[in-house]
């Protein structure tokens, strides 16, 4: 029972909103030495886990192709590609990108896409055009979606492709049970969810549509 | 061979840069904050555990101390050249470079092939930029740490994140956490069995911010005794229904903060959780979604 004081630290920190890398590295120590480790034991556990997940970070390489087409003027030409389409929504726009997220994701495409490849240079800009956004608060919520809808579209599609993590993960613990299942089977009840969650975020973008054009009357 | 170390080299090479690119600007937080990001990328397997420890240590000193700078808004150029099809480069290649890296093993560490064709894509795309909008690398560098510093000490977040879930596997916080699960169950109500695993998924997928470590846990608390051996689920269903329930508390929380926070600040929303926010209505009817078909597969 006492290792969970980890958890109730993250959620406590969380909620008080300290520093998230602080509550971070503190629940990390107390749970070791809840687990009866020595602290230095704890640290080089930790080092040693960093060390072995710096591809997380690796992404950020990205950046300055992102940031030198940005000072080039990629969101403006975004901007005019989109509002040059009558009859593009914001709703409509995004929707087809969930499709295209779910799809390239359900073919095993997952780094094709994301918040840092496609949606601050392209699939944000996009939205806020075809949204034809009034101020920043308004301009904030349409962003905030685009990077959500990345978000749904990976996760209810990766599942499909059968050598992602996730699907090999769980043969693996299968496994472990004497229960040998092949991936494909695994994959295909992801379809059900996926197309589910097509449904609820298309709908939810349906009905942004049709508050903007209300308000807009 | 050419395997992860080179995705870290090219990192750690704009780390590296944008740390010199501090020092000129006396932006001293941010200096040693991505000097230590760049040691950890070129020299991370030679340090051992514990210096990579202590750098850790530091990394989040920096963070808390408040000192590190955001960047310096700059004004983007009226648009001209191929902009949008430059910016297709990096998921072109990352595309293409997977399926070729793949065919190549005695070349290429297959296993990576997707992060390598990646940092390719990266390299290509700052070659054309120079070569056909006349910007140099070391603009992209500099316009690149712009961003990174508007995501701040946030980027290292998700790293510590998983760091964290090592600790956690270590200490054993799963089987605490599914044994109390297992206990709340009413017995013989497959229903509930759907809701304990499905909420469990997403609950601990919610504090860990990773449905990878909370399907271990939930499928031997409740997914495999309960609704696979005592009620004749079919375990494909299970299994991979129980993720997706998963997957739905990874929309929820801010422990998943490469996909809930670094987004945010890259998008430089004034609201940390806004992503989470617009994410919450789609997630819980999805959980619900999940729940009731893992309800009427078992039953």
């Amino acid at each position: 029972m006492l290792v969970l004081s980890g958890v109730a630290i993250i959620a406590l920190g969380f909620l008080l909103r300290f520093n998230p890398l602080l509550v971070i590295v503190v629940a990390a120590l107390v749970t070791g030495l809840a687990a009866g480790l020595d602290p230095l034991a704890v640290l080089a556990r930790f080092g040693h886990a960093f060390n072995e997940t710096r591809y997380v970070t690796a992404i950020y390489m990205v950046l300055p192709v992102i940031g030198l087409l940005e000072r080039a003027g990629l969101q403006a030409r975004a901007r005019s590609l989109v509002a040059g389409l009558k009859g593009l929504t914001a709703g409509r726009f995004l929707t087809g990108y969930l499709l295209f997220r779910q799809l390239s994701a359900a073919l095993g495409l997952t780094a094709i896409a994301g918040p840092a490849q496609t949606v601050r240079p392209l699939v944000a800009p996009m939205a806020e055009a075809a949204a034809d956004v009034q101020d920043r608060g308004d301009a904030e919520r349409v962003r905030a979606l685009a990077a959500a809808t990345d978000n749904v579209g990976l996760f209810f599609g990766e599942d499909i492709f059968i050598a992602i993590g996730s699907i090999l993960l769980m043969k693996g613990v299968l496994d472990g049970y004497g229960i040998h299942i092949e991936p494909f089977h695994l994959s295909v009840w992801a379809i059900p969810t996926a197309i589910a969650a097509f449904l609820i975020h298309g709908f939810r973008l349906w009905r942004l549509d049709r508050r903007r054009a209300r308000a807009a009357r | 061979m050419i395997g992860i170390g080179f995705v870290y080299c090219v990192a750690g090479s704009f780390f590296a840069t944008c740390a010199i690119l501090g020092l000129a600007d006396r932006r001293w937080a941010n200096t040693l904050f991505h000097g230590l990001l760049a040691t950890s990328f070129f020299a991370g397997d030679r340090i051992g555990d514990l210096s990579n420890g202590v750098l850790v240590l530091a990394l989040v000193a920096i963070a808390t101390s408040g000192r590190m700078r955001r960047g310096e808004t700059a004004e983007a150029a009226a648009p001209h050249g191929p902009l949008l099809a430059l910016a297709l480069v990096i998921p072109a290649v990352a595309l293409g470079g997977t399926f070729l890296f793949k065919q190549m093993p005695a070349l290429v560490d297959s296993r990576q092939a997707t992060l390598i064709a990646l940092a390719t894509g990266v390299l290509l795309a700052l070659a054309l930029c120079w070569a056909v909008l006349r910007r140099t690398p070391l603009e992209g560098v500099r316009a690149g740490r712009r961003l990174l510093d508007e995501i701040g000490w946030a980027a290292v977040m998700p790293q510590l994140l998983a760091s964290l879930g090592a600790v956690f596997a270590l200490a054993g916080v799963g089987e605490v956490v599914g044994g109390l699960v297992g206990q709340a169950i009413p017995a013989g109500s497959v229903l509930g069995a759907a809701i304990a695993y499905g909420l469990g998924m997403a609950l601990f997928t919610i504090v860990m911010g990773n449905a990878f470590a909370a399907f271990p846990v939930m499928a031997a608390a409740v997914g495999i005794p309960l609704l696979v051996r005592q009620y004749g689920g079919d375990p494909a269903p299970v299994a991979a229904i129980g993720m997706l329930a998963g997957f739905c508390g990874t929309l929820l929380t801010p422990m998943a903060a490469n996909f809930n926070i670094v987004p945010a600040a890259l998008l430089e929303l004034e609201d940390r959780y806004g992503v989470i926010r617009a994410q919450v209505a789609t997630a819980l009817p999805l959980l619900l979604f999940n729940i009731l078909l893992l309800w009427w597969v078992v039953r």
